[in-house]
């Protein structure tokens, strides 16, 4: 005899969420148990986008992986070309040049106000306020394209950032551009913050949701906003100081519960901080120095006479979305003989199943979306 | 501020008695049967505190060994990081999950056996998570064959 569900007992049933749905934020598939509209269980799944960027890279120079990490976290270049740069610096001994170390330091902050605003605008379209916020949070984002494409020659897959500096310098011209979208910046933070920070909707669809707390976040080595709205001061920017972060003077925002609100808000205070940040970059960078020191440079002239020696090196950054390392081993040859990427997306993503169970349905795509991932780079 | 390696490695052994441990190049080399014990002390201790799994890797050097790399870092006291090595034959790669003391090395160590075949003793769920589930071989290691895309 067939078996025949009951009728009074729990229906459990399987949905697949993705891997083509908008609310996946790219090729990205999740199978949710249900009981009713509850999730009793959720497997993420990934993969459909890897391309070995690993492999890759061990079989080229060093410098010839940069333009391949613009394409792990697509909407940051700028950051993973800077982590790279920190990896090979520490692996080859490459000192950095004092304007470029500026220059590295206000793409890397503008890249933060960026992708803070996208994904921001990109949590509200899951939640339902389809168009409005994203288009708002495009417009600012779209002006900081502009700056990077003109100081790079591409908006978003930038291939900036070099070992010992940047690949080119920047013109007064566009550091007074740079200056004055920093300055009108708050009053547009202001704007989206009046817009959603009190919203009704807003808050009860993101208060008490997908509740993260200190001692798993550190357990499963979260970082980035995530870790930091459960409340754990952790940032890279303060605990390493790499680069010059020790000369700026910002706070670390923390939130209290780690729901998907403090998640929220704990980026656009972030955003705040960095614009912080970069106005006393702005104001302090210096015109005497070269872009790039002259190690970088000859390192950028003839690619395959950079031979490190014998040794292993992980440098790590900060990124917009987490620790960001890069663990590489070199055997003394112009190629890397071990490259490894460490993706805050990636390992974010661990507890996503933790965040989501005994939630409803709908509240799995707020949850995704407040861990901010970029699928370049879980995949890679 | 964390103590030089040798130190850190002198203090494990005496907190571990009957752990032979050796450093190498800033790594302290951990023979795999006692990684688990390793790695639950330096979580635990006070002076240590590496509550956080900053990254996990593997890595080939054929003929002989895959080495898995461990980097702990303190969120608590904020430093780091320490270099964990774990040294295995090819032909045998089986060494405990780290996943019971880090819950951050689960889709690390599914991530270092689809791509390198590292056998995770104890591991909850070690499936293949980059590449596709009926895919055979360790597309990282080595002396991998790619398929060749014109014949």
């Amino acid at each position: 005899m067939p078996e025949t569900a009951s009728i009074s007992g729990p229906q459990i049933l399987e949905v697949n969420l993705g891997p083509q749905h908008p609310s996946t934020h790219g090729v990205f598939r999740m199978m949710a148990t249900l009981d009713g509209e509850t999730i009793v269980k959720l497997k993420p799944f990934f993969g459909y986008m890897h391309r070995n960027h690993e492999q890759i890279a061990e079989g080229i120079t060093y410098i010839a992986s940069f333009p391949y990490t613009d394409r792990l976290d697509y909407l940051c270049s700028m950051s993973n070309n800077f982590g790279l740069a920190v990896a090979v610096e520490k692996l080859g001994g490459i000192p950095a040049s004092e304007r470029g170390e500026y220059i590295r330091v206000i793409m890397a902050e503008l890249t933060r106000v960026m992708n803070h605003t996208a994904v921001t605008g990109f949590l509200l379209n899951d939640m339902g306020a389809f168009g409005t916020p994203l288009l708002y949070a495009f417009r600012e984002r779209e002006r900081i394209l502009d700056l990077f494409e003109s100081a790079s020659g591409s908006r978003m897959m930038c291939n900036y950032v070099r070992p010992g500096g940047v690949r080119e310098d920047v013109t007064d011209d566009w550091l007074a551009r740079c200056r004055q979208i920093v300055a009108n910046y708050p009053r547009f933070l202001d704007e989206f913050e009046g817009l959603l920070r009190d919203n009704e909707i807003i808050r009860q669809r993101t208060q008490n949701v997908g509740v993260l707390s200190k001692e798993l976040a550190v357990s499963a080595s979260i970082t980035g906003p995530m870790l930091r709205a459960t409340g754990v001061n952790y940032d890279i920017r303060k605990v390493d100081g790499y680069s010059i972060y020790p000369r700026f003077n910002f706070k670390v925002p923390l939130g209290s519960k780690g729901d998907v609100y403090d998640r929220y808000y704990v980026r656009v205070l972030e955003m705040r901080e960095s614009l912080k940040i970069l106005e006393q970059a702005l104001k302090e960078i210096p015109n005497t120095s070269p872009h790039i020191s002259p190690k970088g440079a000859a390192m950028g002239k003839a690619p395959r006479t950079f031979k490190p020696a014998k040794g292993e090196a992980y440098g790590r950054i900060e990124s917009p979305k987490g620790e960001l390392g890069f663990y590489l081993v070199s055997d003394g040859s112009p190629r890397p003989w071990r490259y490894h990427v460490r993706a805050p997306s990636f390992i974010n993503l661990t507890v996503l199943e933790d965040m989501c169970l005994g939630e409803k349905v709908a509240d799995a795509i707020i949850i995704l979306g407040s861990v901010d991932i970029v699928l370049g780079e879980v995949d890679r | 501020m964390l103590p030089p390696v040798e130190e850190i490695k002198t203090h494990l052994e005496g907190l571990l008695p009957g752990v032979a441990l050796t450093v190498e190049g800033g790594a302290i080399i951990v023979p795999p049967g006692q990684l688990l014990s390793v790695c639950r002390t330096l979580k635990d201790s006070e002076r240590f505190r590496l509550d956080y799994l900053s990254n996990l890797a593997a890595a080939d050097y054929p003929p002989e060994r895959i080495e898995v790399v461990y980097h702990l870092c303190s969120m608590a006291q904020k430093h780091g990081p320490v270099t964990l090595k774990v040294k295995l034959p090819r032909e045998n790669t089986a060494v405990a999950s780290v996943v019971p003391v880090w819950r951050g090395a689960e889709f690390q160590e599914r991530e270092a056996y689809d791509l390198y075949g590292v056998k995770f003793e104890g591991h909850p769920d070690l499936r293949r998570i980059l590449m596709w589930d009926e895919f055979e071989g360790y597309p990282m290691r080595k002396d991998y064959k790619h398929e060749d895309q014109d014949a």
